[in-house]
């Protein structure tokens, strides 16, 4: 069975006041990654696969087509990490 | 004026693709990249000369340490020092401050004292300062920034006294860029008889920085943020001023003799010359070596012509930044008082957003707080955006940058 490590390298937590998550996908699995979080989540707009606005379970967040994603808003990397294993398992 | 095509040609990073865009590297105010000059001389000090530095008799160590020495040369007469003797390797700006905090602070500050520091400085240059305090309870006061972020001279001069000791500044902000004139400020702390600390991260690096005529006591800089390797960076101190502080490392290296005494059972120490009571243990030899290489690259190129690109680059960006509706740039518009380093912000997007959607596109910019939080809490910013320029930066890089910049603030 996949886990949420199987399709995330890294994990940021930004610098600012904004305190946001960065999330970079495996480089090989990422468009396998990026389909599954497009079938999940919903498109609020997108830029010709360059970008997508997604919202998912009230959590809003971007998703890039380089296989980096930045979660908004969340209260730690624990809630990340439950809306991660939503998105990708 | 200097051409950066032909710069480039010497920095084979910059043949990069990345995101399938040609890679445009503007995150130079965070650590530069380095020319194949610099490689080649760190690799040629692996490949011929690579041994420990003094004490040795060996030719491999005799080549070795007058690598070494010549590196501390180097950087002497780089700032005008008046010789080696002025130089203390460190890993960087941070150490060089830690130093100078507990080296000189620690038996020099006492509680009746104070510390004057700008709001906007590195967080290298306020930390330090704020836990020293804790230990010898002197006041650590803050001089207050114009809202466009230059210092304002008003508020330092209010605020220095003869109970000031030590005035900690930056030389060039590293999030707006703006240039601090240290040499007002230092005549103004040596006439209430303060010692003058600058963090020179972001000038020494960008534009010609002379510590005599400036008449500073202590410079810091980080050699990885002027084409150097990461892990060495220098302090400057006034030879007089480092004679009478005592280390702040114990080791190999920083002394003459440590004889056991039998009676006392105690060992005595004899410090060694300056430079090296402040370089405890094996140094990094090999970042002095490429550091070396970093400097020639600079002068051969001249400093006020790395100024005067910079200059013209911030100004060429800035003006091209002011044709977009939702681009709002931070800190004066005059680029002559600046150096390449333009804080910015996209409507209401995250800075984050803003330098992730720049890298779809090749582009490396940097978001966040820059280690500068109380400037981005003057600004009542919740962080930043950041472009900063190097030598090798062309307009070119700078259309499209503005080009993609249109394109993100329409999302």
């Amino acid at each position: 069975m996949n886990t949420v490590e199987d399709y995330v390298a890294r994990i940021e937590e930004t610098c600012g006041e904004e305190r946001d998550f960065v999330v970079i996908l495996k480089y090989d699995l990422k468009n396998q990654a990026i389909a599954k979080i497009l079938k999940k989540a919903k498109v609020k707009k997108s830029i010709s696969r360059i970008v997508f606005e997604l919202t998912f379970k009230n959590v809003s967040f971007r998703l890039y087509g380089t296989g980096k994603a930045i979660f908004r808003n969340l209260k730690d990397k624990e809630e990340l990490q439950k809306v991660l294993a939503d998105l990708l398992l | 004026m200097l051409d950066p095509y032909k710069i480039r040609e010497d920095f084979p990073i910059l043949k990069r693709k990345i995101n399938n865009h040609p890679l445009i590297y503007l995150d130079n105010a965070a650590t530069t990249q380095k020319p194949k000059q610099v490689i080649e001389a760190i690799k040629e000090f692996y490949e011929e000369h690579n041994a420990n530095v003094h004490r040795a008799v060996h030719t491999l160590s005799q080549e070795a340490s007058e690598l070494y020495e010549n590196a501390h040369e180097e950087v002497a007469k780089f700032i005008n020092a008046d010789g080696m003797e002025e130089i203390i390797f460190v890993r960087g700006t941070t150490e060089a401050i830690n130093l100078v905090a507990y080296a000189w602070g620690l038996r020099n500050l006492k509680r009746e004292d104070e510390v004057l520091v700008t709001l906007m400085e590195h967080h290298s240059n306020i930390v330090p300062w704020e836990l020293l305090s804790k230990i010898n309870g002197f006041q650590v006061k803050y001089v207050e920034v114009n809202d466009d972020g230059t210092l304002n001279y008003e508020s330092f001069e209010n605020a220095i006294s003869h109970k000031t000791k030590i005035v900690c500044l930056l030389h060039v902000s590293n999030v707006t860029g703006v240039i601090t004139n240290v040499k007002n400020v230092a005549k103004t702390a040596h006439e209430y008889g303060a010692l003058v600390l600058v963090d020179g991260a972001q000038s020494v690096p960008h534009l010609p920085v002379d510590v005599k005529d400036l008449d500073i006591d202590f410079l810091a800089f980080s050699g990885h943020k002027m084409l150097g390797p990461t892990g060495i960076g220098a302090l400057y101190g006034k030879r007089e001023i480092l004679e009478e502080i005592e280390p702040f490392h114990g080791g190999g290296e920083m002394i003459r003799n440590v004889t056991f005494n039998t009676i006392t059972r105690r060992c005595s120490i004899s410090l060694n010359d300056l430079p090296w009571k402040f370089e405890a243990g094996t140094p990094n030899i090999c970042g002095g070596v490429g550091l070396t290489a970093a400097i020639k690259y600079l002068k051969d190129i001249g400093m006020d012509n790395v100024k005067a690109h910079e200059e013209n680059l911030t100004e060429y960006t800035m003006h091209r930044m002011q044709e977009l509706e939702k681009v709002k740039i931070y800190g004066p518009k005059d680029a002559s008082i600046k150096c390449g380093i333009i804080p910015f912000g996209v409507d209401d997007l995250s800075s984050h957003d803003v330098a992730l959607s720049f890298d779809s596109y090749g582009i490396m910019i940097r978001s966040g707080f820059h280690c500068a939080q109380p400037l981005h809490e003057k600004f009542k910013l919740k962080s930043s955006a950041r472009a900063s320029f190097y030598i090798y930066n062309t307009r070119k890089e700078i259309d499209w940058f503005v080009e993609v910049l249109k394109e993100i603030e329409h999302f």
